[in-house]
């Protein structure tokens, strides 16, 4: 049984950002994910900055992780705000009926 | 290392804000006016404010005060101001005068701001991601037009998908190096052949985030539609202001801590400026749309702006800069005629609306004439010099190649703007358009002036892009 060493951490955070990338281009369903596929991308993100802020044994990166953890709340809030205009105009948040304008 | 007080500006700025945030809701109805007007009196005293600033840094090293961030600031300013006296009727005729515009185009202000002073990785974060909310917002602002909320939609994913992007590569950097300050990265780096494949990476991560911001090929694909449905003054906000803090963002990142590994991204430059510049072009040929077809522009002309990033040369620097106020001022005045673009208070967004304007409005028309050269780059229009000075500091640093698209890709791109001259003079019209506010023909009127007279007197500018560009590379 091998200890979990910083290079593991490093391989879920992109694993973690691949799936998020790929959630937002693949799906074909829902906003939402989209949503859920961003927030995915920022958590990996910062799985990432906290393994090397432990690894460096320096603080930033952590200080970092908690303004990513901050900001993230306030552009899902903008996020969810804007998606529910789009609802009250178009009946729908199928990602497919984003296109309106193309070209 | 405190030294506080360089960043009073922006702490004036940020409580103007929140002070007229407050007194908008206490008002309730019809206070976008006097916001307007407040936020206007706001950007003055800011402006005030940030010439009296000295230089120096602060805030532990998160914070810069420097000739080129000033020299940036006081454009990012004129965009804005310029935004705000476009939207004053546009936003009245089209029932979105609220309060919240200006508020919201004063905090994205903010943003762009601290990202022209920002030497660390963190602030830099920070500050592009204010700016990004504010305008995701602004983009979504006309909140019962289907295509506004669908600009707002695209922009908010494709935009944080960019941070994303660029906050993974933030990661890697700071890991790879230990630290997040611009100074102590440019220290670590000082010997390109150290660099582990890591970090590379995560430059490279880096520069893909903030291309995105700058809306350059092949990362462009929200811009064309954001452009589109966006509210016109909103469109008009982010082809000017943000463009600039973008642009001098990647400038100061990609030269202080990463300029020793020039040879890393340079590659990376010269092909996303080839990109932009080609896809910017052909693709604005085949487009109906003035909004869109100004996106395309936008695209075409940064990849003229990162030719003088890719010189990587104090020469380069300056040429950019210069591009960048130029291309604020003309793509300004293009807006105003643009939103002055209106029958019966309907706006028009066609270009084949243009048509019989060389005799209906021969002022105006005169005006589009001006700013579609400039754009295309025809002496001795600002839009020619512009362009000299990047090309010029692409032949000094031996990218001949580079100049070359550059200067073919101009001469096809004069296709699309001459196009519009031709529907504007040639083609049979409709009617008139109602009658121009005098908020729009300032604009116009002033951008005109400045296109046109800037090769009388391009001199402080040429001097203060001259000691703004000197601060990198220096």
């Amino acid at each position: 049984m091998a200890a979990v060493g910083l290079g593991h951490y490093l391989a879920v955070a992109a694993i973690l950002l691949v799936l998020g990338v790929f959630g937002i281009f693949l799906n074909r369903k829902n906003v939402i994910i989209i949503m859920m596929s961003i927030e995915l991308i920022l958590l990996s993100v910062n799985l990432n900055l906290v393994a090397f802020s432990a690894a460096l044994g320096d603080l930033v990166g952590q200080v970092f992780a908690m303004f990513v953890l901050t900001v993230a709340a306030a552009e899902a809030a903008i996020g969810l705000a804007i998606v529910l205009t789009y609802f009250r105009n178009r009946g729908s948040i199928e990602v497919e009926d984003v296109n309106l304008m193309k070209g | 290392m405190m030294n506080w007080p360089i960043a009073v500006p922006e702490i004036v700025l940020s409580v103007c804000g929140m002070a007229i945030l407050v007194f908008g809701v206490l008002r309730r109805q019809g206070s976008a006016l006097i916001c307007t007007m407040l936020c206007l009196g706001a950007f003055l005293l800011t402006a005030m404010l940030m010439l009296s600033t000295a230089s120096g840094i602060g805030y532990s090293g998160l914070f810069v005060v420097d000739p080129f961030s000033t020299f940036s600031k006081l454009l990012i300013l004129s965009g804005s101001v310029i935004t705000l006296i476009l939207s004053l009727d546009y936003n009245r005729t089209h029932l979105i005068d609220r309060f919240e515009f200006p508020v919201l185009v004063l905090f994205a202000t903010v943003g762009m701001m601290v990202m022209a002073s920002a030497t660390n990785l963190m602030t830099l974060y920070l500050a592009l991601e204010l700016q990004s909310l504010a305008i995701y917002v602004l983009a979504a602002f006309a909140r019962d037009d289907a295509r506004s909320s669908e600009a707002g939609l695209k922009y908010f994913v494709l935009s944080s998908l960019s941070f994303g992007l660029l906050l993974y590569g933030i990661s890697l950097v700071y890991g790879f190096t230990g630290t997040m300050e611009f100074a102590r990265l440019a220290h670590a780096l000082t010997d390109p052949a150290t660099a582990t494949a890591g970090l590379v990476v995560g430059v490279v991560f880096v520069v893909t985030g903030l291309a995105f911001k700058i809306s350059a090929a092949p990362f462009h694909m929200w811009t064309p539609d954001v452009y589109e449905g966006a509210p016109t003054p909103v469109t008009a906000f982010m082809s000017t202001a943000p463009k600039v803090a973008a642009v001098v963002l990647l400038l100061r990142t990609m030269a202080t801590p990463f300029g020793h590994l020039l040879v890393q991204w340079q590659q990376l430059i010269v092909l996303v400026a080839i990109v932009s510049m080609i896809w910017g072009t052909l693709a604005a040929i085949s487009q109906e749309n003035i909004k869109r077809m100004m996106a395309y522009s936008t695209i075409g002309h940064i990849g003229y702006a990162l030719i003088g990033l890719a010189a990587g040369t104090p020469a380069g620097i300056r040429g950019v800069l210069i591009y960048m106020v130029i291309y604020v001022f003309m793509n300004a005045g293009c807006f105003a005629v643009i939103i002055a673009m209106r029958r019966r208070g309907r706006a028009l967004e066609q270009i084949s609306d243009l048509a019989g304007l060389g005799r209906t409005d021969p002022i105006l028309a005169m005006g589009m004439v001006i700013f579609m050269f400039s754009m295309a780059g025809i002496p001795p229009l600002a839009g020619f010099f512009g362009k000299l000075y990047v090309f010029l500091a692409a032949v000094q640093a031996g990218l001949w190649t580079l100049a070359i698209i550059g200067v073919l890709t101009s001469v096809a791109g004069a296709f699309y703007y001459l196009r519009i001259i031709k529907v504007m003079y040639f083609d049979a019209g409709g009617e008139a358009f109602d009658p121009r506010p005098p908020s729009i023909s300032l604009v116009a009127a002033a951008s005109g002036v400045f296109t046109v007279f800037f090769f009388v007197f391009p001199a402080p500018i040429l001097s203060a892009a001259q000691a703004a560009a000197g601060v990198l590379f220096g």
